[in-house]
């Protein structure tokens, strides 16, 4: 479980989260909303420590990480997948997931790099390649694969379905919950395509100028019409 | 005929050794874009340290290792001690820094070995070798600077392709912040990207020091050399280095024997010129996109 308590952060006098708490529930997908420029990608960025907060708490499982260094994320549990789909493009897809899987400790097994490639034939299909030849679907899948090689227990998703054919949307969700269901994984999903991201997500949180402007049920807030109006855009 | 070909083989020789200097520029550029100035006097310190060494009575290979590991060590300390600071400001710090570096390192050498040139022993005859009846210009100290340039290369190679951390290096390279949400500790392999570029502008410094004479400025030229070399190559790729390397040591090896070797400098900056205005991005550019 995920709880951000209380937490502010900003980039010199601009402030892009205010008082921000949440929870992300474990087992479950939380869905942070909200439209451009609310704070949904500063928020992932503090909680994997990329971003200094300037107060508040962060805590994971019993474990408090808002002075832990990014790098040392992986080991307790924590996957960011970063926006814009950060593969890493001068890499094949296998030395993409290899570099996933290093960061738990120890050394890769090819048991570790079937399990993705099971979830994600296409890039078995594709593992000698240089990431930079994969579609945009590709790789959001090769992203999510690279963090789920760490074995994570909380997974932080920014912005998967950004550019994405609605169909490859579908399919990505689509996974996400049913590692959720098998795995136990948690996830806390920041999107700004909220329609789908609700009809994903167990839990919603709406941000809005860095702060919580709504924080219930997904089914909810997707029922809410004022707040759809206001905030979601559909 | 024979002049040809022997022009060729000291042009071979010559240019491994500028492709093991530029390789150790691409090191450092491609994870930091930082060019390194102070490649060439890290390099002449470590020589200077095998000396001592030899000097001492010892043989020469353990002045040999002596010199390596002192690279290995001072790429290392330098880039924690000086560099790093700097690390995430503009590009252009830390290589002002590298100039000042540049600067104090010969200052010490000067004060500590002397301002003066000193005769550098070769592990390996300097006679040229004898094909047939005709002496030809490769003599054993030129094949080892050629094996040992290769095997460098080769094991660098292994490493970045084979090994955990060759692969944490690259990541940390291509894409640093990527890296360390997936566990990488950025830092710790930008060190020992530093270490290994000095251990390789070391091996270099060695090579041309092997059989002829040191001074603290002995390897001012190289650095240009080798820039050039690395230039042409495309600053971003090892392969590059060397192909430009080798490219350079042969094109400069033919102007010396057929033109003039007072050409030489000039020469190596009208190739400068030309491949910064025909192919600014070097022979082996990445084709690949870059994140701005």
């Amino acid at each position: 479980m995920l709880t951000l308590s209380s937490l502010t952060a900003g980039y010199g006098p601009v402030t892009a989260l205010e008082d921000v708490s949440l929870t992300a529930r474990e087992g479950e997908i939380t869905a942070v909303l909200g439209a451009n420029g609310a704070g949904k990608t500063t928020l992932l960025r503090t909680v994997s420590g990329l971003h200094r907060a300037s107060s508040g708490t962060i805590d994971l499982g019993g474990t408090r990480l808002e002075s832990v260094a990014a790098e040392k994320m992986p080991r307790l549990g924590l996957a960011h997948v970063p926006e814009g789909r950060g593969v890493i493009t001068e890499l094949t897809v296998e030395e993409n997931l290899r570099l996933g899987g290093l960061g738990r400790g120890g050394r890769v097994s090819a048991a570790d790099l079937t399990r993705i490639y099971d979830l994600f034939p296409v890039l078995g299909d594709r593992s000698a390649a240089l990431a930079s030849t994969l579609s945009g679907g590709e790789r959001q899948m090769l992203v999510i694969g690279r963090a789920l090689m760490a074995r994570p227990t909380m997974l932080l998703l920014d912005e998967p379905s950004l550019g994405l054919a609605p169909r490859i949307v579908a399919q990505i969700f689509g996974l996400v919950r049913t590692l959720v269901r098998e795995e136990g994984l948690s996830v806390l999903l920041v999107e700004q395509n909220a329609r789908s991201a609700l009809s994903v997500a167990d839990h919603g949180v709406v941000l809005n100028l860095g702060r919580v402007v709504a924080d219930a049920p997904a089914d909810e807030l997707a029922g809410d019409d004022q707040l759809r109006h206001a905030y979601l855009g559909f | 005929m024979q002049q040809f070909l022997n022009t060729a083989l000291s042009g071979l020789t010559l240019g491994m050794v500028y492709a093991a200097f530029a390789l150790a520029l691409v090191l450092i550029w491609r994870s930091t874009r930082i060019v390194n100035f102070a490649q060439a006097p890290m390099a002449m310190l470590t020589t200077f340290v095998a000396l001592v060494v030899i000097d001492a009575g010892h043989s020469y290979w353990l002045g040999f290792v002596a010199a390596l590991v002192s690279g290995l060590v001072l790429g290392a300390v330098l880039e924690r001690v000086v560099i790093r600071p700097v690390e995430g400001k503009a590009e252009i710090n830390a290589v002002i820094l590298t100039l000042g570096l540049f600067i104090v390192l010969h200052g010490l050498a000067a004060v500590v070995f002397g301002n003066r040139y000193r005769s550098f022993p070769a592990p390996f005859g300097l006679e040229g070798l004898t094909v047939g009846s005709t002496t030809i210009a490769l003599n054993g100290f030129g094949i080892f600077t050629i094996v040992s340039v290769l095997v460098v290369m080769g094991l660098l190679v292994a490493l970045f392709r084979f090994t955990d951390v060759g692969l944490r290096m690259r990541a940390s390279a291509f894409n640093s912040e990527v890296a360390r949400l997936l566990g990488v500790k950025v830092g710790a392999m930008l060190t020992l990207g530093w270490a290994l570029a000095s251990l390789v502008g070391s091996l270099a410094g060695l090579l041309i020091a092997g059989g002829s004479l040191v001074h603290p400025s002995y390897m001012d030229s190289v650095v240009v050399f080798g820039f050039v070399a690395a230039v042409l190559g495309g600053l971003d790729s090892p392969l590059g280095a060397v192909v430009g390397g080798l490219i350079l040591g042969l094109s400069l090896s033919f102007v010396s024997g057929y033109v003039g070797s007072q050409l030489v400098a000039l020469a190596a900056l009208v190739i400068l010129m030309l491949v910064l205005t025909l192919k600014p991005g070097g022979l082996f550019a990445q084709a690949a996109e870059r994140r701005v």
